[in-house]
């Protein structure tokens, strides 16, 4: 066994395991082409985002009755189970006591309507506060998901790609409001969609639909003659955790500083 | 699911203050608090054995071998609660073929793979490889088999090979240092970049990962080493014993260090969401943080090998206290990662309740099949001891 011969054992040696690697990398390089084959509607560049609507909510505090007729009619129409720990929206009532105690509640999302607990003598402030997903601009659930199975819709809707999701739960660790949950029938993450199926054949969210007072205001943001705009205009509006830095969507008047 | 539902009502009757409705479930169980523990106890038995090979500590030599199968079995198990735990586990590749750049997590398959194929397998394989030609001569039936194809069809046995291949396993040895690093600070930046939740949330987190994975790999070998050398009936080197303990020690104050310094950060700056925190580390992460980690996990093993490096008792007395030490440590380590992955779940990001967490014996989830994760990587280890004994090789690098 010569030197040389070594050598032309370890060159070959090389050259097999380049072979493999190399035919790793060209299979994930041709990957993205299978694409061709099975043609996905993919995001058309040439669609100019300002002729398309930013969707966005506005959510009047003072107006909200807590009669949790949004969180019924969202399960309804999303087929969200109907056990208490799903919701795509859900009112909470906040409760300031006269001692300074904040006591807030939502059960079953305030489906049913909601009740105060606690003695009229007792309270300094009582107000109900309607949530839901917030759209965010720079969503941190988006920023998460590691394929890419949660996404921001060209019109500014948070949604998720129920065929792509792995169901990891990374998403709903980041999200900060709480709005997002597991599906325990689809197995994939889930939350609310402004009822995208709605909004895109020029109906209204059902939760919107079904406020009786006219607490959430649906409409385009960029659409200077909407009611939402109006809103926007006329109040002094606020967002959620504002100090998070995610730019949501929809927006509060009357947000009082207890709300979280 | 009639179980699952069942299960989510007990935790509703359980919550305390207000919590968001979906939050009452907690996502990431058993499973995740495996994972990071698992992935730990890798990189930080790869660390021990590169502080032979890389930093000279030639003292450590009987260890290097078994540290690195030690890694190499805990490897292979490290992503199996992961996928076991996601809803859709047939999807798990997507990770791989459509990663999300943005995500922390998922540029976790291509850290594992790195660390796997590029910097363990082949460290292991450089170290054995003249081995693996000597053993197939002299072995039968399936041993001969594995050894011939696992030479890669390489069977050089001149000096000159033998340092080719010494080379190349220190330049990955030298790579696989912040690799290693890179492996278990990436998993504590998982965690350390939610900004949603205050009690992962910090920018130390993945330093305390590290650190802390390196106390249980450390831990972990040192306890491997003495089983195996018990049975095998072999003398313990105790000089390499008390070296190992002494890294520990060092490695443990650092942990306990950043972990403090961590945790006196957010008592100083007390923000917004201190408040539900101080209530948490006092109430609902009591026995775990407190009494598990704190005080079983870190001051009682600083206080015994502390006291070793002033006063040496017996060699018998030393070998108990450090088997004592180790197992200690590597409870409180798992705590650690209970602390981190349960806690940061049972505060609600309305900063105004927690849920509680109620684990389950049976299923995917539960007790039994952690154990069976955590008990799996030990019978691999068992069977690398056999395949390739390091006790049994021909050759040591210099």
């Amino acid at each position: 066994m010569g030197p040389k011969r070594i050598e032309n054992k370890r060159r070959k040696f090389f050259q097999t395991s380049a072979a493999l690697i190399g035919g790793t990398l060209l299979y994930s390089l041709i990957k993205p082409f299978e694409a061709l084959a099975q043609p996905k509607e993919e995001e058309d560049p040439k669609i100019d985002k300002a002729d398309l609507p930013l969707w966005g909510m506005g959510v009047d505090i003072e107006k909200c009755i807590g009669c949790g007729k949004c969180a019924e009619a969202c399960k309804i129409e999303n087929n969200v189970p109907i056990e208490p720990f799903y919701f795509r929206t859900w009112v909470e009532q906040y409760t300031v006591k006269k001692n300074g105690e904040v006591k807030i509640e939502s059960p079953n999302g305030g489906i049913g309507g909601l009740k105060q607990s606690v003695p009229d003598e007792d309270i300094f402030k009582s107000f109900l506060v309607p949530k839901l997903c917030n759209h965010c601009t720079k969503a941190p659930c988006v920023q998460a998901c590691p394929v890419g199975a949660t996404y921001i819709s060209p019109d500014g809707v948070v949604l998720v790609d129920e065929t792509y999701c792995i169901g990891c739960s990374y998403c709903i660790q980041a999200c900060p409001y709480g709005a997002r949950f597991m599906n325990p029938v689809t197995k994939v993450a889930d939350k609310c969609t402004f009822c995208y199926h709605r909004i895109t054949k020029g109906l209204q969210p059902a939760c919107v639909e079904a406020c009786p007072t006219d607490a959430r205001i649906f409409g385009d943001l960029r659409d200077k003659e909407t009611d939402l705009v109006t809103f926007l205009q006329e109040n002094p509006t606020e967002v959620l955790k504002p100090h998070l830095n995610t730019h949501c969507r929809v927006f509060y008047n009357g947000l009082s500083s207890e709300v979280r | 699911m009639e179980e699952h539902y069942r299960h989510l009502y007990e935790a509703l009757s359980q919550v305390d203050g207000y919590i968001y409705p979906n939050e009452i479930d907690l996502h990431w169980g058993l499973m995740i608090v495996l994972y990071p523990y698992i992935t730990g106890l890798v990189a930080g038995a790869f660390i021990l054995a590169s502080l032979e090979r890389v930093f000279n500590v030639k003292v450590l030599k009987p260890t290097y071998g078994l540290a690195l199968l030690t890694a190499l079995a805990f490897l292979f198990v490290a992503t199996l609660p992961l996928v076991s735990h996601l809803q859709h586990p047939l999807r798990a590749y997507e990770i791989l073929m459509t990663p999300n750049p943005t995500s922390a997590m998922a540029i976790f398959g291509f850290v594992y793979l790195w660390y796997l194929m590029v910097v363990l397998l082949l460290e292991i394989w450089f170290d054995y490889r003249l081995d693996f030609v000597l053993w197939s001569k002299k072995s039968t039936g399936f041993k001969k088999y594995f050894y011939k194809i696992i030479t890669l069809g390489i069977h050089d046995t001149d000096e000159k090979s033998a340092k080719i291949d010494d080379k190349l396993g220190y330049f990955i040895t030298v790579l696989g240092i912040p690799s290693a690093f890179l492996l278990h600070g990436y998993v504590g930046f998982i965690f350390g970049s939610i900004k949603a939740n205050p009690w992962w949330s910090s920018v130390l987190m993945p330093v305390i990962f590290l650190f802390s994975a390196m106390v249980s790999g450390i831990a972990l070998v040192m306890i491997i080493y003495m089983v195996v050398s018990w049975i095998r009936k072999v003398k313990i080197d105790m000089p390499c014993l008390d070296t190992i303990a002494k890294y520990l020690f060092y490695i443990l104050i650092i942990d306990f260090t950043l972990e403090s310094l961590d945790q006196i950060h957010r008592i100083y700056e007390a923000e917004e969401s201190f408040d539900i925190i101080k209530v948490l580390v006092s109430g609902k992460l009591n026995i775990t943080l407190l009494v598990m980690q704190v005080i079983l996990g870190t001051i009682i093993p600083l206080i015994i090998i502390g006291i070793f490096q002033i006063y040496k008792p017996s060699e018998k007395i030393r070998k108990a206290a450090y088997f004592f030490v180790g197992i200690i440590v590597l409870i409180g380590i798992f705590f650690m990662r209970w602390n981190v992955v349960i806690g940061g779940q049972l505060l609600s990001k309305s900063l105004s309740g927690f849920t509680s967490f109620n684990a389950v014996y049976s299923g995917m989830e539960g007790y039994l099949m952690a154990a069976v994760w955590l008990i799996l990587p030990l019978f691999i280890l068992t069977f690398l001891l056999w395949l390739m004994p390091p006790w049994k090789k021909v050759t040591t690098h210099e």
